[in-house]
């Protein structure tokens, strides 16, 4: 068994005209949480979305433990992501049910256990996402860290081999992020599962990541574990990294001269 | 002749946009025929969007009906009178609500209650993403969102469009036979002896079931099709009321014209 659960080779896609993504190569190992990296606008969700089939590449490949996902039709590609869970952004809760009907969902959708043993795994799920206590609550209830733990214990609803996670930190407090960090590294070691996050917070994913990948302009701008990129001399690299105003990445946008702009 | 050119370049930008969006329509049309099976297999899920679509809407449809049959039955008596034909009230306010009134009216106060809420809804789970976790959870929505709504709009408009005409007959009654003091007797009788079961009320059931998946197909795709931000959903439902009141009146007139031709 290769050790590689997903493979990305010369992967271009854009919207339009535009390419967003010029030739990437990306593996992802079984057992690893890897992170995307890169600043926003840079395509790092659309390879989220790419890996489960929600949009097709202009040219490369996508492939989930030997499949090409592009390939697949409608029913394949849904048989590829019964193996995976996703943690969107925001949760993406269904707001018209509760807590305990939301991670019971796949649950109720993909399987046809009865309602006790339902109900024993989703109070087991809710557990270990510390929010047991939590199962009557609809999802206006909760705050923005606990929305996105019940999104999580309902991404491992079915103990998928592939967790996907869209900035799981973004708006979230200092104590809910340290709480998602711990979740991710500890979910994805006890259930042997493949993590991959999205995200632009460099302090939390350093701290647990094991691979990282780089994305500016289109490409795999650099890619390493979190001690190799801190000590990379490449200036992109550095300049996300200290959080540097300005850099490769400008803090212009490309604009005419401003005495022009203004009339002078 | 740069703003000629602009002006026919916004116009074909326009129809070619409408003949896309109505092919989207169909296919979405399609999609739900295809994706119906679970409506019928877990058909809770339908009875619960009945009970949203049909059931909530109950209370508009019934005072409207009421005060729609009041009208008639005012109206429809000081005209009757002139010709000393005032018995025959029950008939005029029965036909106009059966064969019409019910269907058209049900169907647009459908439009304005049921119809933006399932805009509304679709498109608010589309945009904070409910739908594509769906989708990443391998679950269709078309299949486990949408189709369920269409069927509990396609089975709650008949349902409601009799309701109405039922409750606006009561409401001419209250007011030809109970206010003016026309013969009841006549009222009634007049009515069961003119009312055609085949010709008049399985037409205006027909129309209804035509309104229902009309108005509901309308909602859906409309909220299905809203750009994910606020303005975008705003403006779906905007458009489903608009569009769905213009495609039930259209409709109207051409199923109209094949009944009476028939």
């Amino acid at each position: 068994m290769s050790d590689n659960l997903i493979n990305i080779q010369n992967l271009t896609f854009g919207y339009g005209k535009e390419l967003l993504h010029k030739g990437i190569n990306m593996e992802f190992q079984r057992g690893k949480v890897s992170a995307i990296m890169g600043g926003s606008g840079s395509g790092k969700t659309t390879i989220l979305k790419l890996i489960g089939g929600q949009i097709k590449p202009n040219s490369g490949s996508v492939s989930v433990e030997g499949e090409i996902v592009h390939d697949q039709n409608l029913s394949g590609i849904y048989k590829l992501r019964r193996k995976m869970g996703m943690l969107f952004q925001h949760g993406a809760l269904f707001t018209d049910l509760s807590v305990y009907e939301n991670v019971a969902f796949p649950m109720r959708e993909h399987t046809d256990l009865p309602e006790n043993i339902i109900k024993d795994l989703v109070l087991m799920k809710l557990n270990a996402v510390g929010l047991r206590g939590a199962y009557k609550l609809m999802p206006t209830e909760l705050s923005g860290g606990m929305a996105r733990r019940v999104a999580l214990a309902r991404a491992i609803a079915l103990d998928p081999d592939i967790i996907m996670y869209d900035e799981p930190f973004a708006g979230l407090d200092p104590i809910s992020m340290a709480v998602i960090c711990d979740l991710i590294r500890t979910l994805n070691d006890a259930l042997g599962a493949t993590s991959i996050i999205v995200t632009h917070d460099v302090a939390e994913t350093f701290s647990f990541a094991d691979y990282i990948y780089f994305v500016a302009d289109g490409v795999v701008a650099a890619e390493g574990s979190p001690k190799q990129l801190m000590a990379s001399k490449l200036p992109f690299v550095k300049q996300f990294i200290h959080s540097e105003k300005d850099g490769p990445v400008p803090f212009h946008v490309s604009a005419p001269s401003y005495n022009s702009d203004l009339a002078l | 002749m740069k703003s000629l050119i602009n002006f026919f370049d916004k116009v074909g930008y326009s129809i070619t946009s409408r003949i896309n969006r109505l092919g989207t329509a169909a296919r979405l049309f399609f999609l739900i025929l295809i994706s119906s099976g679970e409506s019928f297999k877990r058909f809770n899920l339908t009875m619960k969007e009945i009970y949203f679509t049909g059931v909530m809407s109950l209370v508009i449809i019934i005072v409207s009906a009421f005060f729609v049959g009041m009208v008639l039955g005012l109206q429809g008596y000081y005209t009757l009178q002139k010709y000393g034909s005032s018995e025959a009230i029950g008939v005029l306010v029965a036909l106009a609500l059966v064969r019409e009134l019910g269907p058209v009216v049900t169907a647009l106060l459908f439009a304005g209650r049921a119809g933006t809420a399932i805009t509304a809804e679709i498109g608010l789970m589309k945009a904070t993403e409910q739908l594509s976790a769906m989708e990443m959870m391998a679950v269709n929505p078309v299949g486990r969102i949408i189709a369920p709504r269409f069927w509990a709009g396609v089975i709650a408009m008949p349902i409601l469009a009799s309701i109405f005409s039922m409750v606006g007959i009561l409401g001419g009654y209250v007011v030809a036979v109970i206010v003016i003091g026309v013969d009841e007797g006549a009222f009634w009788s007049q009515m069961q002896a003119n009312v055609d079961f085949r010709y008049d009320i399985v037409n205006g059931v027909i129309k209804s079931l035509v309104f229902g998946v009309a108005c509901t197909i309308i909602a859906l795709f409309e909220g299905f099709d809203a750009p994910p931000t606020a303005e975008g959903v705003s403006r779906a439902t905007t458009r489903t009321v608009v569009t769905s009141s213009l495609v039930i009146l259209g409709l109207d007139f051409i199923l109209t014209s094949f009944m009476l031709g028939g």
